[in-house]
């Protein structure tokens, strides 16, 4: 299968890799799919005091284009708030990342762990 | 070193230098039809495709009047199972196999199952072996031929062929034996295993594609039915124009297979054993099939906690075959491997290496560490690894299927 030169990019050169503390009152952690399906993705942002996501970090287990979408979408979240984050499309990421047809269960992959990581950081913190 | 490694030689090996220059002159200068009895361009190719036949006779120990050319392992395959069931059909009509054999296989035996016939598909045990036990309770009175490989294509474990010549030989059933990863490998001699038909391919053995041969016993005598009708060659068990230079090349591969087999051996055994130890430096790592009962070019691993298509994008730098084919939107986990018990994510992140006489210390080397980087680098990318050194049990999360 041929990649697009942005999502070997993002494959070879991951960027936010890593974890933050789930438990830190400051964090939202998404985590969505299934090793079963192929797919595991963990997405976690840090909140500032404005309400702006001030950092993200991605785990995900996947083929490249699942890596490329978590590591792609952790970079646009930064200075986001939380509801421009939400508004965030699997549409947008598949198109920056050339997905094909295939692999555009990978972009919607990411969208759901974008919302999941907001919700819990919005149950963390009932308005 | 030339990247990309090659490691994939149970998939098919380089024409070996010295069985190329034996072949060429049968292209260009003795170009005859061995059919041709009428003048020395016929004699001269004749005489070789027989001197050929007496080396591929000669490397598993037959007689060269048991020798039958094809066009390779598939065409054996069918002929053998298609000839033994078409022939044998009013004796009965039940046929074993097993359900880790090649696709030539068991693709023939559901044709044959579309025709009429019953099969029964055995399971291997988790080692990849198949129990003689059960092989035997799985004989009915009404089973006219099984076929069982000798050497599995994907994980290379040694099937127990022999026990089962004699099981065969003793409740008259054909015995059929795919020992095309076998042959050159594993030392086959025809008065010892009880086999009616062994199906061999070339290019497994440094010789050409295109070119296989099947054996067919004379005593006992075994009978088949032709499947490619025509002229009459190979005493009607398969028409068509002989290429001799591809026989010819079968025939020199042969022949050094059989001179250089403990070499070889001796060479990719010590070459396997330095890659999978290691490769074992890594955590999670699992050898799929039985590591005792195996040919030494053989090598298959799962690693854990990784994904298979990242992972073979991971190791471009090395020509391997994957457990799992990434050609579609959903991974299509290997059926040998799961034959064998594995999950889904095992099978789907298994990595089939096979190595063989040209492959060097330096390649082994530089493979062995290749995946140790990709393998711990995708780990430190997997939130399943995470969980994993934290000490979750992945079995018991309850995932969010999509």
């Amino acid at each position: 299968m041929a990649y697009s030169e942005k999502v070997l990019d993002h494959y070879e050169n991951p960027r936010n890799v890593g974890s933050f503390d789930k438990g830190d009152e400051s964090v939202g952690t998404g985590m969505v799919g299934a090793p079963a399906c192929g797919d595991v993705m963990k997405l976690q942002i840090k909140v500032g005091a404005d309400g702006r996501i001030e950092d993200a970090r991605f785990k995900t287990y996947g083929c490249g284009s699942a890596i490329a979408s978590s590591s792609l979408v952790t970079e646009w979240v930064k200075g986001k708030t939380l509801d421009e984050a939400a508004t965030i499309r699997n549409t947008q990421i598949a198109q920056e990342l050339s997905l094909p047809p295939v692999k555009i269960h990978c972009s919607i992959l990411a969208e759901d762990a974008i919302k999941a990581a907001v919700e819990d950081y919005k149950k963390k913190h009932p308005a | 070193m030339k990247l990309p490694i090659y490691l994939d030689y149970s998939a098919t090996t380089p024409v070996d230098p010295r069985v190329a220059a034996k072949m060429i002159p049968y292209l260009t200068e003795h170009f005859g039809n061995p059919a041709s009895r009428s003048h020395a361009f016929g004699w001269t190719a004749e005489e070789a495709v027989e001197e050929a036949r007496a080396h591929v006779a000669a490397l598993i120990g037959a007689d060269p009047k048991e020798i039958v050319w094809t066009s390779g392992a598939t065409e054996g395959n069918n002929l053998a199972i298609k000839g033994a069931a078409h022939f044998y059909k009013s004796k009965g009509k039940h046929l074993i196999t097993q359900k880790t054999e090649h696709k030539a296989v068991l693709d023939t035996f559901r044709e044959l199952e579309r025709q009429g016939f019953e099969a029964t598909y055995l399971e291997v045990e988790p080692d990849g072996i198949i129990d003689i036990e059960k092989f035997k309770s799985a004989i009915r009175p009404d089973t006219i031929l099984a076929s069982i490989m000798m050497v599995n294509n994907e994980i290379g474990v040694i099937q127990p062929v022999w026990e089962i010549g004699e099981i065969c030989r003793a409740k008259g059933i054909v015995f059929h034996c795919d020992a095309v990863q076998g042959a050159g490998r594993v030392e086959i001699d025809m008065a010892k295993l009880k086999a009616d038909l062994v199906t061999i391919t070339a290019h497994k053995i440094y010789g050409p594609k295109g070119i296989g041969a099947l054996y067919v016993r004379r005593k006992p005598r075994v009978r088949i039915e032709a499947q490619i009708h025509g002229g009459g060659h190979e005493r009607g068990f398969r028409s068509g124009t002989l290429p001799t230079h591809q026989i010819v090349g079968f025939g020199e591969a042969a022949r050094l297979a059989k001179l250089e087999m403990a070499k070889d051996n001796a060479h990719v055994r010590a070459l396997r054993d330095k890659l999978l130890h290691s490769i074992q430096e890594l955590e999670e790592v699992y050898v799929n099939g039985s590591l005792e009962k195996r040919i030494p070019h053989n090598l298959n691993v799962s690693f854990n906690f990784v994904e298979g298509e990242s992972l073979i994008m991971a190791v471009k730098d090395i020509a391997v075959s994957s457990g799992s084919a990434c050609t579609s939107a959903s991974l299509e986990p290997s059926y040998v491997l799961r034959a064998l018990g594995r999950s889904d994510e095992l099978a789907h992140s298994s990595i089939r290496f096979t190595l063989g006489r040209f492959s060097t210390e330096e390649e082994i080397h530089f493979a062995a560490d290749l995946i140790k980087r990709k393998v711990a680098k995708l780990r430190e990318l997997s939130p399943l690894w995470e969980m994993h050194q934290e000490g979750i049990d992945l079995n018991t999360v309850q995932w969010a299927a999509h």
